[in-house]
């Protein structure tokens, strides 16, 4: 537990600097593409748990601390773990580079929108004005939005892949470590 | 509509439900009967898969034949539809899919319920979300009656109810054996049989005008009798200022909607990641950007190519223009290839129902068994129970959706999908966004953020045109309409946005710090998800 501890405060002092390095996420990536779109190796042992009753055995289930009532001192140690995550600097690395991108791109697509949808219903005779050929721009405004679409859907997967996820899959794997071994102090 | 359409159409459609009837078998035969299994296909679809799945959910029938056709009818209006279908993907990528992925179960009220008392807010979700399923599928269920009617020429009211009933025990065999595995392939293999055919319809309207949109657009305008006029916004909403407000509303509901739409929100776990649940999306974005820049194809080239009246006189609402054009493309009435063509689309169409059908009818019985009967009954029941309550769920939802079809059957499809888009606007997306965003938010707010959109929603439309006071409404021999718009979104969503916030300023419960780092956490790192 200690270790992983150190862990997340050091990745939160240098996080620019963990995001550089990319050998180590290329090894871990390396190792991946064995088995597609499964990179969590605790996602079988939760999966499986859930609602078998085989699956009495295996303690994974007990990881999930909201879906299912407690003993009273075991929510509040979980508690206390995401709340030093939700404090860490690495974490809010990760959610203000998320707030950073998505904020101003809603804002920005939905205002877009609207102004189209706001221009087309009120002012048809302005979207009528013809631009090249039988193009106006009401069909130019309306290609543009699915221009638009497109071009961003490419650049929030580019920013999540590159910006975001190595930094959220460590945070998540620390995350898991820590509930682990309180759950793991509690019951013993 | 010779018999040879029939014929031919019948097959085809045939060999869809025995195939995808073959697919459910197969899936069943190695069942567990988990809920893991039974609501999210053991969450090991790749995302391509399930991105192909996502799309097959989203299109339906209203978007295939609908979009097309009012096109066709109204020219560049139609095409405002097809936008705010298409924008309102960056809402669900952006701020929900990746998110609920890592926070959620199985349901919307998974994601809201771990910050707050569990059993209001179960009870509340489940609610809202099955109400919006309901009102989803009788617009399929009406759908699917009225297609028949027009393509396969059974315009008795028999054929329309047996339709109707089929399609109904249909989904109920396909959810209740297969769950959300079987619904997924049979989304998958609708997708593939859609894009196919729509791709292929617009290469020959293409190829008919040797690749030149401009001409295309020309001879739309030409042969629709309204000249210049028909490419730019105006002829079916320039109208007064009600029905300018009702389109503003209608496109709110539209890109605002699809997030809080439980069918799909629940394909999000299907996947292992939330990384896989991006990645889907992605791909959902491309096939359904793809399939609507098509359908604008398809809505002018059966402008220019069977003519705006002609489509107009086979069907008031322009339902029927791709298979007209179908029939155009292929050599005409009487000719093998139009036969053939036609029967095609027939086909797809009715595959795409059934398949959207499906879907919904998974995601709102999930809603039943895992929301509303598990928060009514005793929490130490096992796990098992609640699927076995699921397929029964499914089977009472096929009974009241058959029954609610029979009787909306003259209802206008476009308006009922419109209408569980503003409702899941209004009543999903507001408590779903604040649950995830907001420090602050509480147990009240949640529930107020529901119902303080559910309710005025379904009443405004009761006070609305739809269902009394003119010609075209429901009753229309009576008049209790107060509101004017047709769709209620416009009002609607704010008062869901501030009900959930009044509800929390109001509210003396103390916001749990805890619990909402633990979403927080949770919904960016992915930490302790299923």
């Amino acid at each position: 537990m200690q270790p992983s501890n150190d862990r997340l405060s050091g990745a939160g002092g240098d996080s620019e600097n963990a995001v550089d390095h990319r050998g180590a996420a290329d090894l871990r990536c390396a190792e991946t593409p064995a088995s597609p779109g499964y990179d969590d190796p605790w996602y079988d042992a939760l999966a499986s748990g859930w609602g078998e009753p085989a699956g009495a055995g295996v303690p994974e289930p007990a990881a999930l601390p909201s879906m299912r009532p407690e003993p009273a001192q075991a929510p509040r140690a979980a508690a206390d773990v995401y709340l030093e995550v939700q404090h860490s600097a690495a974490f809010q690395e990760v959610r203000s580079r998320y707030r950073r991108f998505v904020v101003p791109a809603v804002a920005a697509f939905l205002v877009w929108y609207l102004a189209y949808v706001v221009t087309a219903t009120t002012a048809p005779a302005l979207m009528a004005r013809p631009v090249v050929g039988s193009a106006n721009v009401a069909m130019l405004a309306g290609l543009g939005q699915f221009l638009t679409t497109f071009l961003l859907t490419w650049a929030y997967a580019r920013h999540a892949r590159l910006r975001r996820d190595r930094a959220a899959l460590e945070l998540r794997w620390d995350t898991q470590e820590l509930t682990r071994g309180v759950r793991g102090g509690a019951s013993s | 509509m010779t018999g040879d359409h029939q014929t031919l159409a019948l097959l085809l459609f045939s060999t869809f439900v025995a195939v995808t009837l073959g697919i459910t078998t197969w899936v069943s035969r190695h069942r567990h009967g988990s809920a893991e299994e039974f609501y999210a296909g053991g969450r090991l679809f790749s995302p391509m898969e399930n991105g192909f799945a996502i799309a097959g959910d989203y299109m339906s029938a209203a978007s295939f034949l609908g979009i097309s056709g009012v096109i066709a009818l109204y020219g560049y209006d139609g095409m405002l539809y097809s936008v705010g279908f298409l924008v309102a993907w960056l809402v669900v990528l952006f701020l929900v899919a990746e998110l609920v992925r890592n926070c959620g179960r199985f349901t919307l009220a998974d994601v809201v319920a771990a910050r707050m008392r569990e059993r209001p807010v179960r009870i509340a979700a489940g609610t809202s979300s099955v109400t919006v399923s309901v009102m989803y599928l009788v617009a399929q269920m009406v759908g699917a009656g009225s297609l028949v009617a027009l393509l396969l020429g059974g315009t008795s009211e028999a054929a329309r109810t047996w339709t109707v009933i089929g399609v109904g025990a249909l989904m109920v065999i396909y959810v209740s054996l297969g769950g959300m595995r079987a619904t997924t392939w049979i989304q998958i293999v609708k997708a593939v049989l859609l894009l196919g055919g729509t791709v292929a319809l617009t290469t020959l309207v293409l190829v008919r005008f040797h690749g030149d949109l401009d001409r295309l657009l020309r001879t739309a305008a030409e042969r629709s009798g309204h000249g210049e006029a028909f490419l730019a916004p105006g002829l079916a909403y320039g109208g007064d200022w009600t029905s300018r407000f009702d389109f503003i509303s209608l496109g709110l509901a539209l890109v605002l909607g699809t997030a809080g739409l439980p069918h799909i929100l629940s394909r999000f776990y299907t996947v292992p990641t939330a990384r896989a649940a991006r990645r889907s999306v992605v791909w959902s974005i491309g096939l359904i950007g793809g399939f609507y820049l098509m359908a604008i194809v398809l809505g002018f080239g059966a402008a220019a190519l069977v003519g705006t009246d002609a489509v107009r006189a086979s069907n008031a609402a322009g339902n029927t223009a791709v298979p007209l054009l179908a029939l155009d493309l292929g050599g005409g009435a009487g000719s093998t290839g139009g036969t053939v063509l036609f029967a095609v689309v027939a086909a797809v169409a009715f595959a795409t129902i059934l398949a959207v059908v499906a879907g919904v009818t998974l995601a709102s019985s999930a809603s039943v068994a895992h929301d509303l009967y598990a928060s009514l009954r005793r929490r130490d029941a096992e796990p098992r129970g609640e699927v076995a309550v699921a397929r029964l769920a499914a089977v009472g939802i096929g009974a009241v959706a058959i029954g609610l079809g029979l009787l909306a059957r003259d209802l206008n499809v476009a308006f009922l999908v419109g209408l569980a888009f503003a409702v899941a606007a209004s009543a999903n997306l507001p408590v779903l966004l604040y649950s995830l965003f907001w420090r602050g938010f509480t147990t009240r707010g949640a529930v107020w953020a529901v119902y303080g959109g559910l309710v005025p929603a379904v009443v405004l439309v009761l006070l609305s045109p739809v269902v009394s006071g003119g010609e075209q409404s429901l009753f229309p021999g009576v008049d209790f309409q107060y509101f004017p718009l047709q769709n209620p979104g416009l009002v609607s969503i704010p008062l869901g946005f501030l009900a959930g916030w009044i509800g929390t300023v109001t509210s003396p419960e103390v916001p749990d710090e805890a619990k909402h780092a633990e979403t927080e956490v949770r919904s960016l790192t992915g930490a302790g998800a299923v």
